[in-house]
């Protein structure tokens, strides 16, 4: 094609805005595209039968009652750090840091639960806890946001590298609190009193997560579209000249948003530790900063939206580690399904905005 | 002698539901210089981007030499002497002339050869560039002569030119012409995209005529004139005077004196500027751009810190508020009602991705108490001036920049005059808008004027600032040459004002 003057075989065309119902079903399109692909792999490099590969899918996820509700738990976890993020990423500011700011909550939620427990009354622990793991966030994101706002230092560095502080900080403290000496772990915290374990919702230990997940989606999905701080946060992200014209402070909202969204990731910190977890590893929150980074994008930024793409990748996550036990695959195999299906669902956004025209003319050169 | 050099044939471009282009067929011909017109959205720019492989038509052919041809990447268009001069420039600043020329060229880089070639196409047509000199260090003029230098080089044959006086001095749009003429007797295929008549009328040979996309006809110039040819564009018979109503009790309002602003490489764009704006009057500022217009402008909003001087309002009881060094929102909560429409609407005044509505809310989202905004008024704000400045869109929830320049200009403004303003800030409010959007602007400034708003008219059009200007402040370089009485001066006297400095009007600066 480089010479010749042929009209070439298509061109992209730029769409209209679809309707939702098109959109969607460009979406649906591509996951049963997507699952046809994985199919194709799956029989031709395993031999295993694809519909039982999927199967196994399913079972990870939903196999039982207890699966379903580590489903959700996990589930609201990610989503509830994505919501953290996405108030950065309305306002253009790269906060990679969801990891970081995660682990700082988690470690200042440990921090409590050790040094404090059993020295003052539960309720009380709890409170400072809670408030220690989302101020910890908080500082986490204030001081990248600190560096942008006031030397417009490039944030996805200095979020990224607060990520490594933090963990080499919880790494120190691992072994400062470690149970038992030379283990390198601390342990489970207070495990004969429970001091500083967040309560049980209706004597379940999954559900406290989740409606904390739906009270932040509800309340950041009002806080974006109504309130002033989000109009202000998505001018920003829009445009910071056109923000500095109508006489908004973009350091001030740069700073404010950094907090908050630094606060969120701690507050998953709290809920890792002091509900799920009740120890503390560096590992502690197994790359879902970054992971939130992808649920907050492909959801478009849209809180009610990330509901279904966080379900959406932790449903692969656990389907993925389900079918790596079940057939004797390793992980990197359900890594493999994992991306494909992924590759599929972000690969799709293209064709909702594009469309791909034909040749004009029916006669054949 | 009308040999075509390039034939478009029932050419159709969409983009998603809106019809660019609706079978256009059009002739360019050689040694002829064609000015093609039409309003703002009326896909003249679209047009011409097919010809240089920015688009690809969905439907028509392209016909050159008899032959149907397909031009599908920017090489393509080179090999068939096609070149397009964008208004926005597309050079690398940090490169010199003869690199940006050479840049994307096959072969042995042999850059000697090149100016030398340079050289020798510069000659020819008179053109004046130094092939040595690095784009930064260039007028926007001396970077446009690069971009056709470029084409040139290219061996285009068909020269495409959007806009291109937009950023000049008549002084610089004159040279341009000559050069266009030389091209022309070399038996070349020119296009120029203009708003202007008067240049269509001084340079052009025939003018094509597009109104919403589809072809409506072509006229000799010679034939013609400049309220037929608008007529054309519009669809209706348009009246083509600035009214310029005399100024009613006109009383100090902004005094600034001895303003200078330096910029963050610490040159100075404002020296020592003084000058006084009334109410009630319109105060117009000409100078080439870049001359310190941005900076005067947005000192006086609020956006533009300052090495030394004063900025005062003065309200209608005579009592003075120094605006310099506060903010936007300093000034709005000392009571001082200051609309500015900024040069980058879209980068600036609005934001493109944002509804109408959310941005009518720029101005207004702080009011109320609680913590969230209030969205009917500005929702019903967007409506009206929907309504009162016919503005075309599809809804009030249409992201502003899917409408077309001059109705987002009509947003920008119908909202910054929405909040009675007692000054009334604008840049280049006109530029790239079409006749029938710029009369409609002129003539709401002119409202603000009669309502006793001091209006300050950043302006690049000298005949338009001649008009409907009261008085008018030369800058040049960053200093005021003089400030004159629109009605006593003429064109000349304030292009040499532009380009230069002169001594005698220090007086004048008294006045």
């Amino acid at each position: 094609m480089k010479k010749s003057q042929k009209e070439p075989l298509f061109h992209i065309v730029k769409r209209d805005v679809l309707p939702w119902y098109k959109a969607w079903g460009i979406r649906a399109i591509a996951i049963v595209v997507a699952l046809i692909v994985c199919g194709i792999i799956t029989t031709v490099t395993t031999g295993l039968n694809p519909l039982k590969v999927y199967g196994a899918f399913i079972q990870g996820a939903f196999g039982s009652g207890r699966k379903v509700w580590i489903t959700f738990q996990n589930m609201s976890i990610l989503l509830i750090i994505s919501l953290a993020l996405t108030p950065a990423f309305k306002m253009r500011f790269w906060n990679i840091g969801g990891e970081g700011q995660v682990l700082v909550g988690a470690l200042a939620t440990a921090a409590c639960m050790i040094t404090l427990g059993d020295k003052i009354p539960n309720v009380l622990l709890i409170i400072i806890m809670s408030i220690s793991a989302l101020a910890a966030g908080a500082v986490w994101g204030l001081i990248p946001a600190i560096f942008k706002a006031k030397w417009n230092t490039n944030e996805t560095l200095s979020t990224l590298m607060m990520n490594y502080i933090a963990t080499q900080i919880v790494a120190f403290f691992t072994i400062v609190w470690e149970v038992p000496k030379g283990s390198f772990t601390v342990g489970i915290i207070n495990q004969s009193t429970n001091a500083g374990w967040l309560p049980q919702l209706f004597g379940s230990k999954y559900l406290l997560p989740i409606v904390v997940a739906a009270v932040v989606t509800a309340s950041m999905y009002i806080y974006l579209k109504y309130s002033k701080h989000g109009y202000e946060i998505a001018v920003v992200g829009e445009s910071e000249k056109t923000a500095k014209y109508v006489g908004m402070k973009t350091g001030k909202i740069i700073i404010r948003t950094m907090v908050l969204s630094g606060a969120l990731c701690g507050l998953a910190g709290l809920l890792l530790v002091g509900g799920i977890n009740h120890t503390i590893t560096t590992t502690i929150n197994s790359g879902q900063g970054f992971t939130a980074v992808m649920v907050s994008w492909l959801a478009k930024f849209n809180p009610i939206t990330m509901i279904f793409t966080s379900f959406l990748i932790i449903f692969l996550e656990r389907g993925a580690g389900e079918i790596s036990t079940n057939f004797g695959l390793n992980q990197s195999f359900a890594d493999i399904l994992t991306g494909i299906i992924l590759f599929f669902i972000i690969g799709c956004e293209f064709f909702i905005s594009y469309r791909i025209a034909g040749r004009k003319s029916s006669k054949e050169n | 002698m009308a040999e075509a050099a390039v034939k478009l044939v029932n050419i159709t471009k969409r983009f998603g539901q809106v019809t660019a282009n609706s079978n256009v067929s059009l002739e360019i011909n050689k040694g002829e210089i064609l000015a093609l017109l039409g309003e703002n959205g009326s896909g003249k720019t679209t047009l011409m981007n097919m010809l240089s492989s920015i688009y690809y038509p969905d439907e028509g052919q392209i016909i050159k030499k008899k032959k149907e041809v397909s031009i599908s990447s920017p090489r393509i268009a080179y090999e068939l002497g096609i070149g397009m001069v964008h208004q926005h420039f597309k050079l690398v600043d940090v490169l010199t002339a003869t690199e940006n020329i050479i840049l994307g060229l096959e072969g042995k880089l042999n850059k000697k050869e090149a100016a030398g070639k340079i050289k020798e196409i510069c000659d020819k047509y008179g053109f004046d560039i130094n092939p040595d000199q690095k784009i930064y260090d260039m007028s926007v003029s001396q970077k446009q002569t690069v971009e056709i230098v470029k084409v040139l080089y290219r061996g285009a044959n068909i020269l495409i030119l959007d806009e291109p006086t937009a950023v000049l001095t008549p002084q610089e749009s004159e040279k341009l012409f000559n050069v266009m003429r030389n091209m022309k007797a070399d038996g070349k295929a020119l296009v120029i995209i203009t708003h202007k008549m008067h240049e269509v009328e001084s340079i052009s040979d025939r003018v094509a005529i597009l109104r919403k996309g589809e072809y409506v006809g072509s006229l000799m110039t010679k034939d013609t004139n400049a309220s037929e040819m608008t007529d054309m564009m519009v669809g209706r018979s348009v009246s083509l005077n600035i009214a310029r109503p005399k100024p009613v009790n006109p009383k100090p309002r902004i005094r600034v004196e001895g303003l200078t602003v330096k910029n963050i490489e610490g040159i100075n764009k404002l020296t020592d500027v003084s000058f006084t704006a009334n109410s009630g009057e319109i105060l117009g500022i000409a100078g080439i751009s870049g001359c310190g217009q941005k900076e005067l402008l947005e000192a006086i909003a609020g956006l533009q810190p300052a090495e030394s001087g004063s900025i005062k309002y003065i309200n209608d009881v005579g009592e003075e508020e120094e605006l310099l060094g506060k903010d936007p929102r300093k000034i709005e909560e000392l009571g001082v009602a200051l609309s500015f429409v900024p040069e980058d609407r879209l980068g600036m005044g609005l934001v493109g991705n944002m509804d109408l509505s959310d941005n009518m809310m720029l101005r207004s989202f702080r009011q109320g108490k609680t913590p969230f905004t209030e969205r009917k008024s500005p929702h019903s704000l967007a409506e009206k001036v929907v309504d009162d400045l016919e503005v075309v869109t599809p809804s009030i929830e249409t992201p502003v920049r899917r409408l077309s320049g001059g109705n987002v200009q009509k947003i920008l403004v119908g909202r910054e005059i929405a909040h009675a303003p007692t000054v009334l800030l604008t840049a280049y409010a006109v530029r790239g808008l079409d006749i029938n959007s710029s009369y409609t602007i002129y003539d709401l400034i002119n409202k603000q004027k009669e309502k006793g708003v001091a209006v300050i008219f950043v302006g690049e059009d000298l005949d338009v600032l001649l008009e409907i200007s009261d008085k008018i402040l030369v800058l040049c370089g960053g200093e005021v040459s003089g400030i004159v009485e629109a009605e006593k001066t003429d064109k000349n006297t304030i292009g040499l004002m532009m380009t230069k400095v002169m001594n005698e009007n220090t007086d004048a600066k008294e006045e």
